[in-house]
């Protein structure tokens, strides 16, 4: 589903070139539930950005769904998201000016369709039935996660990329949400990669990934 | 590309920040409204001259000579054969026999049954059927107040007395300025000879108006006798050539207007780029999140697009109709200036081509900052540390081009001519970065002085610098149109005082007496000298024409249709003789002559009328001087000073060569109190009724006026420019009012009272104006004084007062403005604030 071969990202940090990612190879099977885990600044985030294509590799590159990144344009990129990739941020990253079920339909009208039945349906799911007229401002954090849930798997994405997606919620409401993202990824057969560096959430996946300094010091299933 | 997703998210986003959005669609309205109204008002204009053109002339065809009319042009008026009437026009002294005064008057004498289209306009209703049938006169109103009588008595003029019959309310083809330089009165032409005036030296306008017989051809009759009359000095008018001529001159005026207009759009599209540049800023991490959903950059664009484009639109008709209801006043504004009655009806292309252009221009501003979200990386979404991707962008270089070309474009369109449109164009940028140079270091002298003031001002003042501040596009905004009124203060001030006869301190002459015939002269002297005024030493005018320059005969010189300056071949000097050169005159080549005159004739010319001629010091002129001829040689060439109310010559003689010749005199006197002034032109015209005297002062008095409405216009349509800069204001102030809540909150917190908090914005908008105002008041003087000095070339003088009053007035609009805008930010409560919980 997705591989990387020899992928290193480098910026430029007051003027001196700053490896974040070192010589990455990595590859995830379908329906798998990856955990990338790690202290901060040990390259997590910007490997799960490279992976859904969000970033470029300084070297090496990455297949995803079989096909490689490094050969489309920034849009081409994006179109391929939209079809096949579902999101799960660590801010919710809701619109502020979209109601709960805009949001949930947006991944689908950016492609031309809308289904309103599948997105009440899947705010139902994740215990929002009745909501779906709400602002985020007018929903609680761990409220705004769950319609971001239901974002994330409206167009039934293969694969659904998370970051420290409960990294803003407290521990009752992040355990709610994990639940439920292990829920859609069995009902769906969705691959399911998730950067954090909560242990007990890591705990969950079938398979852990750990970073530290730009490099995978282990790797193990669970 | 998903039109659907683009329109329905740009629906959805509207939703909230209406308000704040509104301004950014406010911000092309007074813009709009402005070019709708000036463009409509010139549509209509147009429509006004070409229905109302005959009676512009009042006849189909008219000849005009200053002498009475050759034999070859009745030669031609008889071969047309159509219904002629004679209007001789002149000015004439006239008073009534208690009044205390004389008025300069402008008398027209009509023969037969002009006008023949339209008609003249009298109270009582239908006194211009009784002109013809005795010894009457129909006058200005103006007139009858001065002289203190009414109609029914009598009012003399020259030698002879006349019944006012009634006055004239309206004359087709006269515009209403017109009155301002001396009332105008019409008699019959069988009273002419009876008054004496048209003697030598009298100005007079001779004009035979015809309505031709049925079928024949204004234009044709006039191309074939055009030519051959020319040489005669006589003109032909027809209804077309006045109004090619008419909607020339006004179509110039109301372009002029328009460029006005466009800066109040132009600045528009400023705020509209300030405001779509923060209200992109609060978009970004959303689109981040949608371009990681799978957005492409096209899509995120086109989302802003269509909503500043929508919004634009509505603030763009809501100009346009604006603009219509202020076309219908501008009649009362510029209605002195126009010949015609403009009949109002809505311009719907004017409002149609105004929607566009605010549209138009709204985009073009609004592309800039919205680029800006393709630059959006979607790993935005996941970190705050990302920039935006590096490189060259052509996408901008090309918008960028496009604005450059859109302001150009939009230039030239309203000038209607591509150099003006250049020029504008230009002139226009470097204000803009003149403007926000001067406002930069006005800005960096507060700052040094900031530490050194109190809280609030201190706090103010560095409120201007908090990030993604507006304050530039604000000062832009306001200074331009604070500019454009202080250009147009100065200038109006500038010309009013060079004009000044009136002051006590200025010296000059304010009465000139004309046409003393050499027999007048010592009693014309003696009656001044018993009114025990002082008059400067009498100056001769001997009427005369070119001859030959150079050996070369003036219809020889005529007849090369090629050749520049015919008009100086062809018209009549004025000259004078003396021996000394006088204090508005500078020799440019060339000698003045000193000791008894040779065999030759010495002249000095003047540079424009020697350049005209194409003569140079050495040349010869002959002139013929009331036919007899008298030959000269250029002795130098001189600049004049043509802005002082002076008596200034074309060409002045060496004494001795002038003085056989008939010739009239002129007088200039100072008469302090303005009753002397008219009771001597009274006891001057009484005694000799040929003599004109005019009162200076009420000639600055007319020019005074004439300047006032002219700068009433511009300044009425640079208003339009300041309320620009208003509505940037308060879109400024709208979109960073989530900053300043919480700034506000902050300082509460921390103890400071509501008191605190409006002193502190008080002083950041008081500071926003006083910048903006003397920035403009700076740049204003240097606009002014180069005009000053390079195009009217006269002496740049500032009104004190009136400056300070529009660098306070600038700055407590902006102040009253700012914080009525940002009155609820201290009304919100900290706590809720620091929560977060903004409604």
């Amino acid at each position: 589903m997705i591989r990387c071969e020899g992928l290193s990202r480098e910026y430029q940090s007051g003027g001196q070139p700053l490896t974040v990612l070192k010589n990455i190879t990595l590859s995830v099977e379908a329906g798998a539930f990856l955990a990338i885990v790690g202290p901060s600044g040990s390259g997590k985030t910007t490997l799960l950005g490279l992976l859904a294509g969000l970033d470029q590799p300084t070297r090496g590159h990455v297949m995803l769904d079989g096909v490689r990144l490094d050969t489309l344009t920034e849009d081409g990129r994006a179109r391929l998201r939209g079809e096949r990739v579902g999101f799960v941020f660590q801010s919710f990253q809701l619109v502020p000016t979209l109601t709960a079920i805009e949001n949930v339909l947006v991944p689908l009208e950016l492609r031309g369709r809308s289904d309103p039945d599948r997105a009440r349906q899947l705010l139902a799911s994740v215990g929002l039935g009745g909501r779906e007229q709400h602002y985020p401002a007018q929903l609680s954090g761990g409220e705004q996660q769950r319609v971001a849930l239901a974002r994330a798997f409206v167009n039934t994405p293969g694969i659904l990329f998370a970051d420290e997606p409960t990294g803003n919620l407290d521990a009752a409401t992040g355990a709610t949400i994990i639940a439920l993202m292990r829920e859609l990824n069995e009902a769906h057969g969705t691959t399911l990669v998730l950067v954090t560096h909560d242990q007990d959430l890591a705990r969950q996946a079938r398979r852990t990934v750990h970073l530290a300094d730009g490099e995978i010091v282990s790797d193990s299933a669970a | 590309m998903n039109v659907g997703f683009i329109l329905r998210m740009a629906r959805r986003d509207t939703r909230s920040g209406a308000r704040r959005l509104a301004l950014l669609a406010a911000g092309v309205t007074a813009g709009v409204a402005a070019l709708v109204a000036i463009n409509g008002f010139t549509s209509n204009l147009r429509d006004s001259i070409a229905s109302q053109a005959r009676q512009l002339l009042g006849a189909d065809l008219s000849f005009e000579a200053r002498a009475p009319l050759p034999g070859l042009a009745r030669t031609a008026l008889d071969s047309i054969g159509g219904t002629e009437s004679e209007v001789t026009s002149f000015s004439a002294m006239a008073y009534a026999g208690g009044s205390e005064t004389a008025r300069l008057t402008q008398m027209s004498a009509v023969t037969g049954g002009w006008p023949f289209y339209g008609a003249i306009e009298t109270t009582p209703a239908g006194a211009w059927s009784q002109l013809q049938l005795g010894r009457h006169v129909i006058v200005d109103p103006s007139l009858l107040s001065s002289l203190g009588v009414q109609v029914g008595d009598s009012i003399s003029v020259g030698a002879t007395r006349l019944e006012v019959i009634g006055t004239i309310a309206a004359v087709p083809g006269d515009v209403g300025v017109r009155n301002a330089f001396g009332p105008r009165a019409f008699m019959r032409g069988a009273d002419l000879d009876a008054t004496g005036l048209l003697g030598f030296g009298a100005r007079v306008e001779h004009a035979v108006l015809v309505q031709l017989p049925p079928g024949a051809d204004a234009q044709s009759i006039a191309e074939k006798w055009r030519l051959r009359l020319r040489d005669l000095r006589v003109r032909i008018r027809t209804v077309a050539d006045d109004q090619a001529r008419l909607d020339n001159a006004l179509t110039r005026l109301s372009n002029f207007l328009a460029l006005v207009a466009l800066v109040a759009l132009l600045l528009g599209g400023l705020g509209v780029a300030s405001a779509v540049h923060v209200h992109i800023r609060g978009k970004l991490p959303s689109v981040a999140m949608l371009r990681c959903l799978g957005a492409t950059s096209g899509q995120m664009v086109g989302v802003y697009l269509v909503q500043a484009g929508l919004l634009a639109l509505i603030g763009s008709l809501a100009g346009a109709a604006i603009g219509l209801l202020v076309q219908k006043a501008l009649p009362a504004l510029l209605g002195d200036f126009v010949p015609v009655d403009v009949a109002f009806h809505p311009s719907w292309s004017a409002a149609a081509v105004g929607t566009v252009m605010g549209l138009w221009v709204a985009i073009a501003f609004a592309l800039l900052p919205l680029l800006e979200v393709r630059r959006v990386p979607p790993l935005a979404a996941l970190r705050q540390d990302v920039s935006a991707r590096p490189g060259r962008d052509w996408w901008r270089l090309g918008t960028l081009a496009a604005l450059g070309l859109t302001i150009l474009l939009l230039s030239i369109w309203q000038s209607r001519s591509v150099r003006t449109g250049i020029v504008f164009a230009l002139a226009a940028l470097v204000v803009l970065a003149l403007l926000r140079l001067t406002a930069l270091l006005l800005m960096a002298v507060a700052r040094r002085l900031a530490p050194a003031l109190p809280f609030a001002a201190r706090q103010g003042i560095l409120n201007l610098r908090r990030p993604s501040n507006q304050t530039s596009t604000v000062i832009l905004a306001i200074g331009f149109g604070a500019f454009l009124l202080a250009t147009v203060l100065l200038v109006q001030h500038t010309l009013l005082r060079t004009l000044d006869v009136s002051s006590p301190s200025s010296g000059n002459a304010n009465m000139v007496f004309f046409d003393i015939q050499p027999s007048q002269l010592a009693g014309t002297d003696s009656m001044l000298r018993a009114a025990g005024v002082v008059a400067a030493p009498p100056v001769a005018i001997v009427p005369m024409r070119i001859a030959s320059v150079r050996g070369i005969p003036v219809s020889t010189l005529q007849a090369d249709t090629l050749r520049e300056g015919r008009w100086a071949l062809r018209r009549e000097y004025r000259s004078t003789w003396r021996d000394t050169m006088v204090a508005s005159e500078k020799l440019v080549a060339g000698h003045w002559w000193s000791g008894p005159a040779g065999d030759t004739t010495r002249i000095s010319v003047e540079e424009d009328v020697a350049g005209e001629l194409g003569v140079s010091v050495g040349d010869g002129i002959v002139w013929d001087v009331q036919g007899s001829r008298i030959p000269s040689v250029v002795a130098s060439i001189r600049s004049v000073d043509w802005a002082r109310f002076e008596p200034n010559f074309f060409v002045v003689f060496q004494p001795g060569a002038l003085e056989e010749a008939p010739h009239t005199w002129v007088v200039l006197a100072r008469v302090p109190r303005p009753e002397s002034r008219g009771l001597l032109s009274r006891q001057i015209a009484e005694r000799y009724p040929n003599i004109t005297s005019l009162d200076l002062t009420l000639i600055q008095g007319a020019i005074a006026s004439l300047l006032g409405k002219v700068t009433l216009a511009i300044r009425f349509m640079a208003l339009f420019s300041l309320i620009t800069g208003l509505v940037v204001l308060v879109g400024a102030i709208a979109t960073s009012r989530f900053q300043r809540v919480r700034e506000a909150a902050l300082l509460r917190t921390l103890g400071a009272s509501r008191g605190q908090l409006t002193a502190v914005a008080l002083a950041e908008y008081a500071a926003l104006g006083a910048v903006s105002a003397l920035a403009a008041l700076l740049l204003g003087g240097i606009a002014a004084w180069s005009l000053s000095h390079w195009i009217f070339q006269v002496p740049f003088s500032v009104p004190v007062g009136a400056a300070v009053i529009l660098v306070a007035a600038t700055a407590l609009v902006t102040m009253v403005v700012g914080l009525w805008t940002a009155l609820d930010v201290a009304r919100q409560t900290p706590l809720g604030v620091l929560r977060g919980m903004l409604e």
